[in-house]
């Protein structure tokens, strides 16, 4: 794995090199930001005494107690509605969704209430709310426990939409969200929690702590929203990716010798609309992957903000490589899966254009 | 018929066909109308609970009805609050000038001067009341009929009207439809429009203040027809999960727009029933009877402040006018209903019991109402100076895209400079109004 710019510097900085997976960064993250500020509050389906379905929250309720790491019913809609009471006292809610497909029933209250609180009460009350949830298949999930929403948030005014794809960015990216003044939803890669997933599901996991960017510091840092970065680089094109499928197309990359720029976009609202110019216009071509089904997919709007701005650098035609338009099938989730082979036969036409 | 899985048919064929009910209200237009099937009990009748008491041992205050006034004027029984003359004389004026409000506000939309108003005729006692019995810094998440509350509380009335008119004095730049008031000062909070996403809002609120050992508790307002929204069910399990300090308000006015309250349910159980199944205390009040609202209000907040849980107050009312100035109510509802309600007005109820008591009479009745009159005139006027709706007065275009985010991300930035291109290929000659407007 290449390694990122902004990494390095922290590296030279954190005091000992450890190595965590993406569940133990979140949970570090959670236990930072928690232990700076006694206004943020947990909660969720089980995140209290258990720690989560996935041990995101694991030990932060013994640790911070009762009243600010604690259980919910099962109502996403009256999760998300507290958490935007709770801002409007002034606390720093981070609610968990168990799963991204669950979040439907809580949608008003993001769409139409914590989006908006600041434009319609002009900045009286606003909604520094992180929303966590795991998204993403490749778990054998079915269609209820393998969605990719963040088109839908990301469509919305007023919500910010961060997904990590390793977990130092992870950490970083969170420590951001929590302590951001507007509502972010935090989509979690579930696929990548325990290592990166090279898109071929017949090998084995390999676990994080074999890659360089599972060396996550102790203490505070954070990664800006809204700023990208390179996972590789490389002349021949431009990738955009985010989550899960940055390590997929590396992997494909890697076996094909393809030399591209890779940008993992990390957050899609607001996107960094530089670092993909400056790419683009260097490589003259540019693939979009994403795991999300395809119509009105976040690689629509990329793809249309490419053409709109790099039209006259471009060589050959925008690709995009997505999940098809249909729901995430149990059986056939290897087939649903935008896996070696579709990137690979994207990476074929665009560089032979 | 429709398709049914094989040889269901032939076993379904000595079965009676089942029926669909759809609620139907008593009258429609032109219809003589007769509520003698509401049980108005006696004021006074009904027992008052300790506020701590288990929501088990008092199921019968859901479908009961909490009176104090009765048809003698005279306040009765154990939930008379034994307000002073003077806190009944400010009440009074309170629901008068929300009244004058309404009133000056309606006709003002019917000049052009707004888009929208909604009025709460009828209904006063259940904002100005209720939000008496609360403290000043109380958290209120309202609906969108509560401007008696902001009356109360003392908001500034222009800037109401501001709002209203959405013109260059508006705090909220604009932005939100008339009504949607929003006051942190006044700890109330942004209306939102969309139907009962403040009530687990308020519990929300509510769970934070005991979160952080805070002495102040949420109440909030919703009518009857919103109750039927997933949110207000939120509302009520994580107010009862967490013993939250927050008061649930149920303005059962009898109508949403033109459905009549069955369609939210009202055939089978009352409103405050709700609560029962949450186990959550529940108050049946007669909602035009504003000694009733204040005690039953001071009751739920005694409780929450007892830590002894969060209260379902359904206030049985009537509204009087339209669902809003887009609304015409004679082509639904019988004209008469309004005058049969049995529960009277709010208004004429209270002025009735101050003079009742000698604490009032015609003439002073007549010139707090003149009084009124003139300070919502008078305090239109100064509103109109900072502009009408539609009338170039507005907040500078920029302002359209603040406050989408803390920061404005580089799309919003982009798409600010394009309105003010716009803007400029439209005027250019200059602005009108000499730039005010941008």
């Amino acid at each position: 794995m290449t390694e990122v710019k902004d990494m390095a510097a922290s590296e030279s900085e954190a005091p000992a090199e450890r190595r965590l997976n993406m569940i133990e960064a979140i949970n570090d993250a959670l236990d930072v930001t928690m232990g700076r500020d006694e206004n943020i509050v947990i909660m969720g389906e089980d995140v209290g005494y258990f720690g989560g379905v996935f041990r995101c929250t694991a030990g932060l309720q013994e640790k911070y107690g009762k009243t600010r790491v604690f259980d919910t019913p099962i109502s996403e809609c009256g999760i998300i509605a507290a958490a935007v009471g709770m801002g409007a006292y002034g606390l720093r809610p981070v609610p968990e969704i168990q799963f991204a497909d669950y979040i439907y029933p809580g949608l008003d209250q993001l769409i139409s209430e914590a989006a908006r609180l600041r434009y319609r009460s002009a900045a009286e009350y606003i909604a520094p709310i992180t929303v966590r949830s795991p998204f993403g298949g490749g778990i054998f999930g079915g269609q209820t426990h393998s969605q990719s929403p963040e088109a839908i948030f990301a469509h919305v005014s007023g919500l910010k939409t961060v997904i990590p794809a390793t977990p130092y960015d992870a950490k970083g990216l969170l420590i951001s969200a929590i302590e951001d003044n507007d509502p972010v939803i935090f989509f979690e890669p579930k696929r990548i929690y325990n290592g990166p997933f090279s898109g071929y599901y017949d090998k084995p996991v390999e676990p994080w702590k074999r890659f360089d960017a599972s060396v996550v510091p102790e203490g505070h840092y954070t990664i800006p929203l809204g700023k990208a970065r390179y996972a590789t680089q490389g002349d021949e094109l431009t990738i955009l990716a985010y989550g899960t499928m940055v390590h997929v197309v590396e992997a494909v990359c890697r076996e094909k010798g393809v030399e591209a720029d890779i940008v993992d976009l990390r957050t899609i609202v607001p996107v960094d609309i530089e670092t993909i110019e400056e790419s683009v216009k260097k490589t003259g071509r540019c693939l979009i992957v994403h795991e999300a089904t395809r119509t009105a997919g976040f690689g629509a709007e990329l793809s249309a903000l490419v053409t709109e701005r790099c039209f006259y650098h471009l060589e050959a035609p925008v690709e995009r490589v997505t999940g098809f338009d249909t729901p995430y099938p149990h059986s056939l989730e290897w087939a649903y899966f935008p896996g070696p082979i579709r990137i690979g036969e994207a990476l074929d036409k665009i560089l032979s254009e | 018929m429709a398709d049914r899985p094989q040889g269901a048919a032939k076993a379904g064929d000595n079965r009676p066909s089942l029926s669909l009910h759809v609620p139907e209200p008593k009258f429609r237009p032109g219809d003589a109308v007769d509520f003698s099937h509401i049980e108005v009990p006696e004021a006074g009748a009904q027992p008052r609970p300790d506020e701590t008491t288990d929501p088990k041992d008092m199921l019968d205050f859901a479908h009961g009805l909490i009176r104090v006034l009765g048809e003698d004027n005279k306040a009765h029984g154990p939930w008379d609050p034994k307000l002073d003359p003077e806190t009944l004389r400010t009440m009074l004026g309170h629901m008068a000038m929300t009244r004058a409000f309404d009133e000056r506000m309606f006709r003002g939309q019917r000049q052009g001067k707004t888009s929208f108003y909604m009025k709460c005729t009828g209904e006063e006692a259940t904002s100005v009341s209720a939000s008496m019995a609360l403290a000043a810094d109380d958290m209120v998440f309202p609906s969108y009929r509560q401007q008696g509350i902001l009356i109360q509380r003392g908001y500034p009335m222009v800037e109401m009207i501001n709002q209203i008119y959405s013109n260059r004095g508006d705090k909220l730049k604009g932005r939100q439809l008339p009504i949607m008031y929003s006051s942190r000062e006044h700890s109330f909070f942004t209306i939102s429009g969309n139907l009962a996403t403040q009530t687990p809002q308020a519990v929300g609120w509510a769970m934070a203040s005991a979160i952080k050992g805070d002495s102040r508790i949420a109440a909030t307002w919703v009518g009857e027809g919103s109750t039927a929204e997933g949110d207000f069910h939120s509302a009520c399990l994580f107010a009862t999960v967490y013993n939250a300090p927050v008061i649930l308000n149920v303005v059962n006015n009898q109508w949403a727009i033109s459905s009549f309250s069955g369609f939210a349910g009202a055939e089978r159980a009352t409103f405050a029933a709700r609560g029962v199944g949450y186990g959550i205390a529940s108050l049946r009040v007669d909602g035009n009877d504003p000694l009733a609202c204040y005690a039953a209000e001071q009751w739920a907040a005694n409780r929450a402040r007892a830590n002894a849980g969060p209260t379902l107050i359904e206030f049985f009312s009537y509204r009087a006018e339209g669902h809003s100035t887009s609304d015409d109510p004679s082509g639904y509802r019988s004209a008469q209903e309004r005058d049969e309600w049995p529960l009277g007005d709010p208004v004429m109820r209270l002025k009735n019991h101050l003079i009742e008591i000698g604490e009032w009479d015609e003439e002073r009745q007549e010139k707090m109402d003149l009084e009124a009159a003139e300070h919502v005139k008078k305090t239109t006027k100064e509103a109109e100076a900072n502009g009408i709706l539609g009338h170039g007065l507005h907040h500078p275009f920029r302002t359209m895209f603040e406050d989408v985010f803390e920061e404005l991300p580089w799309h919003l930035k982009e798409q600010s400079e394009q309105a003010i291109r716009e803007r400029e290929t439209k005027f250019p000659e200059g602005l009108p109004n000499g730039g005010k407007g941008a």
